[in-house]
């Protein structure tokens, strides 16, 4: 049982490292506008090409 | 449109870098092509830093250079891209950044990420107990799991603990005393089993009952913020501002919080009065029905008092801002607004009702439990173990989420009919009335008026008419334009403030206004409207042919006689209760079929007979938007208002409808019914749950795993149940509202 000492420390990181990153996009106002984030993926605006 | 410059300076706040920020509401994003065009359209304007369109709140967000870019261009570019944009009054939003909405979501992630990773322990647990772990690892993964659980419970636990300290130093019991109870319980049992070296602990129980509870919080919260910020949208959009003539003589238009008493005021014809106040100069008519529910015309002159939410006539105004010196309509309505609110026995909500019952039958059985197995000749340790499993188990997880996930689907359904919902419980409220009171003026009819008959349009004096009424803002002029389709205004249109306007027409004399203005005797006066009750009377004088008087009134809503119909074949009783005159709502009575009405109502009789109902134990639905059912619509057992309706009464009602329909009053009974049924369904859910769960637990037979598999079952039924309402309003002819 000694793969324990590595697991377990390595399982608790993970999932504050999750944690981390949701906190972060919450912080980070990822959840402001759920409705037009959907319809922004279509949107080809920001492709380097095609700018203007 | 207006003369005077609009003081955008109240409106922009300090952004970053040197940049100014706005935010504005926007009227007409439906979709993604819409926010593209909007962001792409403003960028091209210089100095524009960010531009960036929010779908969900119907909202712009601007940052821009104040020395390149003026305010005025920006809303000017939306114009022109074809969308009504209003900006935001920063004083009037305080809550921009929906910090409880933010918290509770916070609370939710720690709560769900820590409840995955003791699950992971506790699974290995509950394998490694049905196999071979070493009594050594056990303990280890339990010291883990409560150095995860503890905190985990500190911080997410948070909301409840606050709302239950509440409820308890206030002497009440809500939800939320017994799931503290068992949460804490159920963390310090576990504390006390991991040093005692036992096989099982109830970490996982408590953190997972949490995060459960924590989305049901969260979505109740979405519900309401998503409404409230709505409805800021319709305020905004609205464009509450002033124009406030300045000491210089300047006119600069301010929003309305940014007024104080003291300031002169210009209110410009065709105009709604922002302010109340006395006129300090000009002549004008002034519709009061949002006020006092009369339709007909009040003329007013310097000296008189003009009240917020009326429409101003033809004439501008200068008013001086009073505040309310306690002898004034308004001032009545506060008093009574007051008395009614507090003196509306406070309801119930059907989620404390059950708390109350549910609360000491659990409390109770788990004593008994206790007591039961001492009886027994248990030990009074492993008793008290057994107690607190009973605890545990029946901790109202399905419960919790059983009102709040029916209410968010609720709501959502409502909210795509136009209907915006003012109080969480307004749901449950509007499923047990049985009357249906309305307020004429403004509810059953709209603000706009039309002829009492059709006109034939070949006729000369009718079309000249219709083509000077073009001069004059006032409403029954703007009807009049409407009913004629008339296009070439007349020149050399002369305005005689407060009685018409008149012109010449190949020598001959035109004129437009009032009967008196136009020379016509107070009989025949008396004559028409014998034939018209209730309407304004607007006259036309044509050289020397006979006056011709044309009788007005406000139309009816398009569909005022179905709803009537509908909410009859619901099974209530309709009433009409107005300020107007006897003979206006007696014909709107007739029309409707309505036999219960009473006309002339003061906001005072409004409230009595409302409480005469209430005596008899009826449960009364008001619908009012005026000044004067504003007492009305806080005193009845719930209350609707529609979205043109006054301040106060939008303020007091329980919930708001949009569009010129009154179709949403029926769609909110018939949901509100449907939801109530789902949240009763689901309040038997959570009870057969415990039927079953207790006995097991009473027994002393509950395991951890037992308790975690129980407890997300139970919560997914109830969503199910609560989502199964989705699936019912899906009806072909559901008519949106974006």
């Amino acid at each position: 049982m000694d793969v324990l000492i590595y697991l377990i420390p390595i399982a608790l990181f993970l999932g504050g490292l999750g944690l981390g990153a949701f906190l972060w996009s919450l912080k980070n106002g990822q959840y402001d506008d759920l409705e037009g984030a959907k319809w922004r993926i279509l949107d080809d605006d920001d492709l380097p090409g095609k700018k203007g | 449109m207006t003369v005077h410059q609009r003081d955008w300076q109240a409106f922009v706040t300090e952004g970053e870098n040197g940049a100014v920020h706005m935010d504005l509401a926007v009227d007409g994003i439906t979709c993604a092509a819409c926010m593209g065009e909007i962001e792409r359209g403003l960028k091209r304007l210089p100095g524009i830093q960010n531009a960036r369109v929010n779908l969900t709140s119907q909202r712009l967000a601007v940052d821009w250079m104040e020395d390149q870019t003026g305010a005025d261009e920006i809303v000017a570019t939306l114009e022109k891209l074809g969308y009504a944009a209003h900006p935001f009054d920063p004083a009037s939003q305080k809550e921009r950044q929906d910090r409880t909405g933010k918290e509770l979501l916070r609370s939710m992630a720690v709560a769900g990420f820590a409840g995955m990773n003791i699950m992971l322990l506790s699974v290995s647990v509950w394998s490694g107990n049905a196999t071979d772990i070493t009594p050594e690892t056990r303990d280890f993964f339990h010291w883990l799991s409560a150095l995860i659980a503890l905190p985990t419970v500190a911080y997410s636990g948070r909301p409840f603990f606050r709302s239950a300290f509440r409820a308890l130093t206030s002497g009440r019991l809500n939800m939320d005393v017994p799931i503290v109870i068992g949460v804490s319980l159920a963390v310090a049992l576990s504390v006390i089993q991991t040093v005692q070296h036992h096989h099982h602990a109830y970490f996982e129980s408590a953190v997972m009952l949490l995060f459960f509870l924590l989305i049901g919080r969260y979505l109740d919260h979405n519900m309401r913020g998503r409404t409230r910020s709505f409805a800021e949208n319709i305020a905004a959009l609205k464009a509450e501002v002033a124009a406030r003539i300045g000491s210089d003589g300047d006119v600069r238009e301010v929003p309305l919080s940014k007024i104080s008493t003291g300031d002169l005021v210009l209110v410009s014809g065709g105009e709604r009065v922002p302010v109340d106040g006395v006129v300090e100069a000009g002549r004008s008519e002034i519709d009061q029905s949002l006020v006092t529910g009369e339709s007909a015309l009040v003329p007013v002159t310097t000296g008189q008092r003009v009240y917020a939410g009326t429409m101003n006539g033809a004439g501008s105004l200068q008013v001086r801002v009073q505040a309310a010196s306690g002898a004034t309509l308004l001032d009545e309505v506060n008093r009574l607004l007051e008395a009614a609110s507090q003196a509306k026995s406070k309801y119930v909500r059907i989620a404390d009702r059950a708390a109350r019952l549910y609360a000491p039958l659990v409390h109770g059985a788990a004593g008994l439990t206790f007591l039961g197995w001492l009886l027994a000749g248990m030990e009074w340790q492993p008793a008290l173990v057994i107690s607190i499993s009973v605890l545990i188990i029946t901790c109202p997880c399905a419960l919790g989420l059983a009102v709040p996930a029916v209410q968010v689907v609720a709501s959502g359904q409502l909210f795509k009919r136009g209907v915006l919902l003012n109080s969480g419980d307004a749901i449950e409220r509007l499923s047990d009335i049985d009357t249906v009171l309305f307020d004429k003026t403004g509810t059953l009819t709209l603000a706009e008026t039309e002829l009492c008959a059709p006109l034939e349009n070949d006729d000369e004096t009718i079309v000249l008419a219709g083509r000077l009424a073009l001069a004059s803002r006032h409403p029954l002029s703007l009807a009049l334009v409407k009913a004629t389709g008339a296009m070439l205004p007349l020149p050399d249109v002369r305005e005689i403030s407060g009685a018409g306007i008149e012109t010449r027409v190949n020598g001959e004399v035109l004129r437009l206004g009032s009967p008196q203005f136009c020379g016509v005797s107070l009989e025949r006066v008396d004559h028409e409207l014998g034939c018209y009750p209730g309407a304004s009377l607007l006259a036309i004088q044509h050289g020397t042919r006979p006056v011709r008087i044309l009788p007005f009134r406000q139309r009816l809503r398009p569909d005022a006689r179905e709803t009537v119909d509908q909410l009859r074949q619901l099974g209530l009783d309709v009433e009409i209760l107005s300020g107007d005159t006897r003979a206006a709502v007696e014909t709107c009575a007739q029309t409707l079929k309505v036999a219960a009405w009473q006309a002339g109502m003061k906001p005072a009789q409004k409230i009595e007979h409302l409480e005469q109902l209430q005596r008899q134990g009826r449960k009364v639905l008001m619908v009012g938007d005026g000044l004067n059912d504003a007492p009305a619509l806080a005193g009845a057992h719930v209350s609707l208002s529609p979205v043109s309706a006054v301040h106060l009464s939008q303020a007091a009602a329980d919930a708001v409808f949009l569009g010129d329909k009154l179709q949403p009053v029926v769609d909110a009974v018939r949901l509100s019914r449907r939801a109530r049924a789902a949240i009763e369904q689901n309040l038997w859910i959570s009870a057969w749950y415990n039927v079953i769960a207790v006995p097991i637990a009473v027994a002393g037979f509950v395991t951890p795993l037992m308790a975690a598999v129980a407890m997300s079952a139970s919560s997914l039924a109830v969503t199910a149940n609560a989502l199964k309402l989705r699936w019912q309003d899906r009806r072909p002819d559901s008519d949106t509202v974006s």
